[in-house]
């Protein structure tokens, strides 16, 4: 697997130190009771970069983020939240380290209000509910509102907003842009983008390549399972795209 | 700007002042509410006083109903084992009463305890056993869901009916009397009026007490915690705490309702502990309108006045809940609240 190591070395100069090292998740397997789905996912994130978890469909993105939430748990491998192994620990012990999660599919709770669902689960720090909704006025202007009245992108914006009011160190999103309508997606995006300027942590599923490879500092591609290519964004080129993405 | 978050009001709703709070639900509560507060002192007016105690009952149920619809309505907890709760707070008000009347002691060792007419003090007593009985009940079944938190609610409940009707200090199979109605300082509780009042502002409290706590962070995490754990556990808060918080709180609003009850009647015996009692509540509920703040009110009239009126002309009265039971869970899916006030603000 030649790409793998040509490009780890190509980073490694690069590559951050241990001190600044977030998150680490190494030979990571999981399966869905007999069927094996993850066989060696290797995936760092660092303090303040912003990394892309890439593939095509059903090739294990998803399933690394649950792995890493602890919601299917891994059956090996290993996964350490700033230097703490995290993997045997409940998924409310792991969000409270520090990580931060936007599910696939827009999860806010339709019954609650736009308010109650981002004061709901906050925790103390930068992230309050003032700034949230300077980063989506649309939020403010629908606080009474119930989130089942929102517009997809709407529904998109708050459960990304629920998820920085607990104030995490990493922010992981799953297809936050994904099924909404391209006024919306460009508001997600100019969100996005801010949030690296911030300085957040964050690891990224998406598949708007034209948004996602300006913004992240690292890819990670993930194909059947396993780790298959690493590197930076302007490394990915067209025979990379074709072999991995499919596009 | 309309401010739903300021939510429902216990008290009764000015019909005069169309503001933008008053909407159709909140009508539908207050000329509940209202109707409850008025039928016993017309019913003293026509001089049919057996309606007062009617009016207390109905409002006691309520607020059984109430408790329970903490935890099934709002938590997603169905407990089959309420009787349990209700039960206890009818024992407590009984045993004391019981003491108090032939001035033994209740407790010799480790403190020397008698007993007490004195209703606040028994109502403490209640919520304190209740929270005590839930946290040791909830800590155990929260690890289960679905059918199996059913029946270990319900088992517990069943141990709890088994104990009374085998222990004989207390009346066992035949019940305890309660000679002279507990008091409380200041008022006359053998008045049907007067302890009406206690029983309506109990539930009026009880009533505020879910609409303010649902209004707070914790009821916004028991929805969660009700609607996706994983979602709630993904943003670092554990569920079990906090159903296990409002499993207690559920039973000590039962609870007080059980010793309100067992005062009521002049009576406590195992059948305010069984099975039937435990479906009974949840009967109210469902009739009522699961998770709707004042689902218990409307179900509990119904019920009551089912119970009452068709109980009179037939001993098969249950054959006819069973049908209007079926009506609604077939028909109106919110229940009567479902039926008269539409669908909820956030279903």
């Amino acid at each position: 697997m030649a790409p793998v190591t040509k490009s780890v070395r190509t980073r490694a100069s690069a590559k951050p130190t241990w001190e600044t090292e977030m998150l680490r998740i190494a030979g990571l397997e999981t399966f869905y009771g007999p069927s094996q789905a993850l066989f060696g996912v290797d995936l760092d994130v660092a303090a303040g970069e912003m990394v892309a978890l890439m593939g095509r469909n059903g090739m294990g993105k998803t399933t690394t983020i649950r792995s890493l939430f602890g919601l299917t748990p891994a059956a090996r491998g290993t996964v350490e939240f700033e230097s703490r192994d995290v993997r045997r620990l409940p998924a409310y012990r792991i969000a409270r380290l520090g990580l931060g999660l936007v599910p696939e599919g827009r999860r806010c709770f339709p019954n609650l209000s736009v308010r109650e669902n981002l004061q709901a689960t906050a925790r103390a720090g930068e992230w309050g509910l003032a700034r949230v909704e300077r980063l989506f006025p649309r939020l403010a202007e629908r606080a009474t509102q119930s989130a089942r009245t929102l517009s997809g992108g709407e529904q998109q914006m708050l459960a990304i907003g629920r998820a920085l009011m607990t104030n995490p160190r990493l922010l992981v999103l799953d297809e936050a842009t994904e099924g909404l309508a391209p006024v919306i997606r460009k508001e997600i995006w100019v969100a996005i983008r801010t949030l690296k300027e911030q300085g957040q942590s964050t690891l990224i599923v998406d598949k708007t390549l034209s948004e996602l490879l300006p913004v992240v500092d690292r890819c990670i591609i993930l194909e059947k399972g396993l780790t298959a290519w690493r590197g930076l964004p302007s490394e990915l080129d067209d025979t990379i795209r074709d072999r991995y993405l499919g596009v | 700007m309309p401010e739903p978050a300021m939510g429902a009001l216990a008290g009764p709703v000015s019909l005069s002042s169309a503001r933008p709070w008053l909407n159709r639900e909140r009508l539908i509560n207050g000329l509940l509410l209202m109707a409850l507060f008025a039928s016993p002192f017309i019913a003293q007016a026509v001089g049919e006083t057996y309606y007062i105690n009617l009016a207390s009952r109905i409002a006691i149920v309520a607020m059984a109903a109430v408790g329970l619809n903490l935890a099934i309505g709002y938590g997603g907890m169905i407990s089959f084992g309420h009787a349990a709760f209700f039960g206890l707070g009818g024992y407590v008000a009984g045993i004391s009463a019981f003491h108090a009347f032939d001035m033994s002691l209740l407790l010799s060792w480790p403190i020397t305890l008698g007993g007490s007419d004195f209703m606040p003090g028994i109502w403490l007593a209640a919520m304190v056993l209740c929270a005590l009985l839930a946290l040791v009940i909830g800590a155990i079944s929260l690890r289960t869901s679905g059918v199996y938190f059913i029946m270990i609610t319900l088992a517990f409940a069943q141990m709890l009916y088994y104990f009374a009707v085998s222990w004989p200090s207390y009346g066992g199979d035949d019940g305890l009397p309660i000679y002279l109605r507990n008091q409380f300082p200041g008022l006359n509780t053998n008045d049907p009026l007067t302890y009406f009042l206690i029983c309506f502002v109990a539930l009026g409290l009880s009533l505020a007490l879910c609409a303010r706590l649902m209004r707070s962070r914790f009821g916004a995490a028991l929805t969660m915690a009700r609607l996706n754990e994983t979602r709630l556990a993904t943003a670092g808060i554990s569920p079990f705490p906090i159903r296990l918080v409002a499993f207690v709180l559920s039973a000590v609003i039962t609870g007080v309702a059980g010793a309100l009850f067992a005062d009521l009647n002049g009576f406590v015996g195992p059948s305010m502990l069984s099975w039937h009692r435990s479906g009974e509540i949840m009967v109210i509920v469902i009739l009522g309108g699961v998770g709707r703040l004042y689902g218990p009110v409307a179900g509990a009239i119904l019920f009551v006045l089912m119970e009452t009126l068709l109980g009179g002309v037939t001993e098969y009265w249950m054959l006819f809940l069973g049908l209007v039971l079926l009506g609604v869970v077939l028909f109106a899916r919110g229940g009567l609240m479902g039926l008269l006030a539409g669908r909820a603000r956030h279903e």
